[in-house]
């Protein structure tokens, strides 16, 4: 199902970072299409904070990519209004911490106008957002939240772990018909002043492609024991399915790509293979993601498993500032290896 | 002579056209109380009576491809941009063949070939939408204008004030419209607002004209809605108008109003917008028989509406399935 638009003799790529990869995306999609604009908080001269739209104004303009004032409310609201009429905006939450000083706005208005309309009005707009700790920001700068949009209908909710998937899954959302959330972790960026993540460089090719939104990858074959995750996570799971390998425990890690649509048959295929599950979520444990995964499985086929899954989540503290309460909380490889040693003993 | 053949605006000459759409918007909210205390119209109502001439003066003046942004009491605001009375009915009685097929009711009025962009149930919440769709006709040069209808309780919230200073900032083609009918739901405005006229008294802050008008009086609501569309249209940025006016009703349901000096009604009861505009039209010789035949002819439409909504049958269950997402469906999980 992946489309790649052009054909692959003629695919050239080259290793790009997630952010890169991100304002490529944009990029190709401004020049294919005028209705695409940006704007949030510092996308302009100083090119996102997490270096989302980095070089987009010298390229596209002042006109097209909108520095806005301290005004979620203000400048989601805008992009809802400049997408009901005709525009593609890609509003940029600078934190998606901060979604709680405008949630009216995206999940009120945003996510259900279309629907309360009867059909009447579309909101093709993107919605990206910054997510994530592991870098001591504290509990107000550190969130991933994902469930929390996920669990409220109307918005798609996409969450890359690859370049190659960042600008694919961002193009996606940019011609999408609906609001599309796309949730970045700071960690699986490529930034230098963040810690490195060797999987967040990666081939990417040149033209423009798509990714859909609600498919997951196999991003490791594996036949003991499935590892359903996302986002810096997969990153993780990746690192520590090559050192169990060496215990012989052969992983699948199963990255969802998005929330919203989920791709249940893949995660049930995994499991119905492997027999075992893990489930990676750096989002609060509690009513998210991890209990939506387990309540598939207990729908679908309890007998799937042949022993009880675990989580490794966020406890549901708030994410505490200090390193080592912090790494403490966040689904580490530490953490990750002992669940999957757990679930194999 | 029906619903679907026959527009709901007949007159030509601007001062009729005025007078029918006000005669519309009463006769058609008179019969949703009505339907409402018989259990027709169910959940709530935020009703207009009393204010037509502000939806009236700007139904007539904006272009058919202005856009209107209306609160939850945005019955007026839907039927003075020309959306028929009987899928609005409809719609109010949660029926099949509402305007939005049941999905939205009475607070979310939504018509968009009308212009009609919306009604919004969360206070202050569509100015900024508003706002984004005035950056989408500055930004493809259409000469499109948005016009915001908000009331006084509105000028509290949060993004009242970013929606006014973005607009202001970016000199957006959209025109605020506060309509101070003195009562923030069950609370006088001025009780709860630290200057005397909550929208006029802020218009400075973002570089705004002060502009105050009287709202019950539709020819001056024309007159400041047709200067306001151009200078917008005309690239001049925002606008932001306080019009006086004062609903007759409660704020929604049954609301009797008993919070509201008994000497204050009544003083804006004289002040009612269509006997004082129907007097002056007598004055200026149009005859008591055409103003007669517009009342007459809305009456039947009003009735009319009436039978084609109780006609229509509730929704089917599975509308509540359809249009989630933009293929028209819900599910979440692929």
């Amino acid at each position: 199902m992946v489309k790649i638009e052009t054909s692959p003799q003629q695919v050239t790529s080259r290793k790009l970072t997630v952010s890169k990869a991100m304002v490529e995306g944009i990029a190709q999609e401004m020049e294919r299409d005028p209705s695409v604009i940006v704007l949030g908080e510092d996308v302009g001269a100083y090119g996102g904070i997490f270096s989302s739209t980095t070089g987009l104004l010298e390229r596209f303009g002042p006109g097209r990519i909108l520095d806005t004032p301290i005004s979620e409310t203000a400048f989601i609201g805008l992009g809802t209004g400049a997408a009901v009429e005709g525009m593609r905006p890609i509003v940029e939450l600078m934190f998606v911490d901060f979604f709680g000083v405008a949630m009216d706005q995206i999940y009120n208005h945003m996510a259900k106008i279309h629907y309360e309309s009867g059909g009447n009005v579309l909101v093709p707009m993107v919605l990206m957002t910054a997510v994530g700790g592991g870098y001591s920001d504290g509990a107000q700068h550190s969130q991933c939240l994902w469930g929390t949009f996920a669990h409220l209908p109307g918005m798609k909710v996409v969450v890359p772990s690859s370049p190659a998937d960042a600008k694919g899954l961002m193009i996606s959302a940019i011609r999408d018909e609906n609001p599309v959330v796309y949730m970045f972790h700071k960690g699986v960026m490529g930034l230098p002043w963040m810690t490195k993540s060797t999987h967040a460089l990666g081939d990417v090719p040149e033209e423009s492609y798509t990714v859909p939104i609600g498919k997951a990858a196999i991003t490791r074959s594996g036949t003991d024991v499935t590892v359903v995750t996302l986002s810096l996570s997969v990153h993780h799971s990746l690192d520590v399915a090559d050192e169990l390998a060496k215990e012989g425990i052969e992983c699948e890690v199963v990255d969802l790509r998005s929330l919203v649509p989920l791709d249940r048959a893949t995660v049930l295929e995994s499991v119905a293979k492997t027999g075992r599950l893990v489930v990676v979520d750096e989002d609060y444990q509690s009513f998210g993601l991890s209990g939506e995964i387990a309540a598939i499985i207990a729908e679908e086929d309890p007998r799937l498993l042949r022993c009880p899954m675990k989580r490794v989540c966020v406890p549901d503290t708030p994410i505490p500032y200090a390193r080592s309460l912090e790494q403490a909380t966040l689904p580490t490889p530490t953490r990750i290896a002992a669940a999957i040693r757990d679930v194999m003993a | 002579m029906t619903q679907t053949t026959t527009p709901q605006l007949v007159e030509t000459d601007v001062r009729l056209r005025l007078f029918e759409r006000m005669v519309i918007l009463r006769r058609f909210e008179k019969r949703v109380y009505d339907l409402f205390l018989q259990g027709f119209v169910k959940g709530t109502s935020h009703l207009s009576i009393g204010q037509e001439a502000i939806a009236a003066g700007f139904g007539e003046a904006m272009r058919s491809d202005d856009w209107t942004f209306a609160t939850y009491r945005g019955h007026a605001h839907t039927l003075s941009r020309g959306v028929d009375m009987a899928p609005v009915m409809a719609e109010l009685m949660g029926r099949a063949g509402g305007l939005m097929a049941g999905k939205g009711g009475s607070m979310h009025l939504t018509s968009v070939e009308h212009g009609m962009m919306g009604s919004y149930a969360i206070v202050g919440a569509h100015l900024p939408i508003a706002v984004g769709a005035a950056f989408s006709a500055k930004y493809r040069k259409s000469g499109q204008v948005a016009v915001c209808f908000f009331g006084d309780g509105t000028t509290n919230i949060g993004a009242f004030h970013e929606a006014l200073n973005f607009a202001a900032v970016y000199r957006l083609p959209v025109v605020f419209v506060c309509e101070n009918n003195l009562y923030m739901e069950y609370t006088a405005i001025h009780d709860v607002t630290a200057v005397e006229h909550p929208a006029a008294d802020r218009a400075a802050a973002y570089g705004l004209e002060r502009i105050i008008v009287d709202g019950n009086d539709v020819s001056e609501m024309y007159r400041i809605a047709q200067a306001r569309l151009t200078r917008a249209r005309d690239g001049y940025g925002p606008s932001l108008i306080e019009a006086l006016t004062y609903r007759h009703n409660g704020h929604s349901r049954a609301d009797p109003g008993k919070y509201r000096p008994d000497a204050e009604v009544a003083a804006w009861m004289e002040r009612d917008p269509i006997p004082a505009y129907r007097e002056r039209l007598e004055r200026e010789g149009v005859t008591t028989q055409a103003l007669d035949a517009i009342e007459e002819r809305v009456s039947i439409a009003v009735d009319r509406a009436t039978e084609s909504a109780k006609a229509s049958p509730p929704p089917p269950a599975e509308a509540a399935y359809r249009d989630v997402w933009s293929d028209g469906g819900w599910q979440w999980r692929s």
